[in-house]
């Protein structure tokens, strides 16, 4: 499976990367309010600048966010298309039904006409 | 997978069952033996009805799935809401539709699951929190599986 960026990633690999809160809140965080400078994140999140580039780095291997170097800043942004692989998730719940198809054809097998 | 034009995405599971269309409108619709092929609860195909099955529970999920039933066509269509809460209040709700269509010698059964809607942007950018929530929802979902539902992917 392709996305935008040509990467493949499995969806187990952007789950954990959003399983940590304070990354995911950073995510969110730049979701909400577009393009940020790890200065500007850093203030916020309360954490140390090497956490949250140590998080950024994380999200950015998962195809969550992308930085755009400008000078000696980087501005991190969100990429919503990061999500993709766990929207086909959603298939699994295909698997329930054909697992209930299954059942039901035993259930017709076995009722009388 | 199949994605509409306003983005949501449906899952559609089609069988031909070797079965008359009333037997399998019966299984369908009668809450005994809904009971025994999907989940056990107080379903009933009549229109307004609101139900509940219960599957055993697993880690943050009751189990429980709401519904109500929105349409009913004998031996022809059956539409019901199909609503899941997870242990932290994440929802998903999203509509089934059934659709019997007659052939030689039995019929021709398709489900589809509709509404999906993880990636409506305008939600991602919103002050609601929808997504985790989504996800945390299908980390359940998951859970609920047999193992090898999720293998080989």
């Amino acid at each position: 499976m392709r996305y935008g960026s040509g990467q493949v990633i499995p969806p187990t690999e952007v789950l954990r990367s959003l399983a940590d809160p304070t990354r995911r809140g950073l995510f969110e965080h730049l979701m909400r309010e577009g393009e940020q400078n790890v200065r500007a994140l850093t203030e916020r999140a309360g954490i140390s600048q090497a956490a949250v580039s140590k998080h950024l780095g994380v999200l950015k291997g998962a195809g969550l966010v992308h930085g755009r170097p400008q000078g000696r800043m980087v501005h991190y942004a969100a990429d919503p298309q990061g999500l993709a692989p766990l929207i086909d998730w959603i298939e699994l719940y295909g698997a329930f039904w054909r697992e209930r198809f299954d059942r039901l054809e035993g259930l017709l097998d076995r009722m009388d006409p | 997978m199949i994605t509409s034009a306003a983005g949501t995405r449906s899952i559609v599971v089609e069988r031909y069952l070797a079965h008359p269309a009333q037997k399998v409108w019966r299984a369908l619709t009668e809450g005994d033996l809904v009971a025994q092929w999907l989940m056990p609860g107080d379903f009933r195909a009549v229109v307004g009805h609101r139900f509940t099955l219960r599957a055993p529970a697993v880690p943050n999920w009751n189990g429980v799935t709401e519904g109500e039933v929105l349409e009913v066509v004998p031996c022809g269509r059956l539409v019901y809401r199909w609503h899941t809460t997870g242990a932290a209040g994440d929802e998903l709700s999203t509509l089934v539709t059934w659709t019997l269509q007659p052939v030689e010698e039995g019929v021709v059964l398709r489900m589809e699951q509709s509404g999906f809607r993880p990636q409506d942007e305008p939600n991602f950018r919103g002050a609601t929190q929808g997504w985790p929530r989504f996800l945390a929802r299908l980390e359940q979902v998951i859970a609920s599986f047999p193992p090898e539902a999720t293998e080989g992917r």
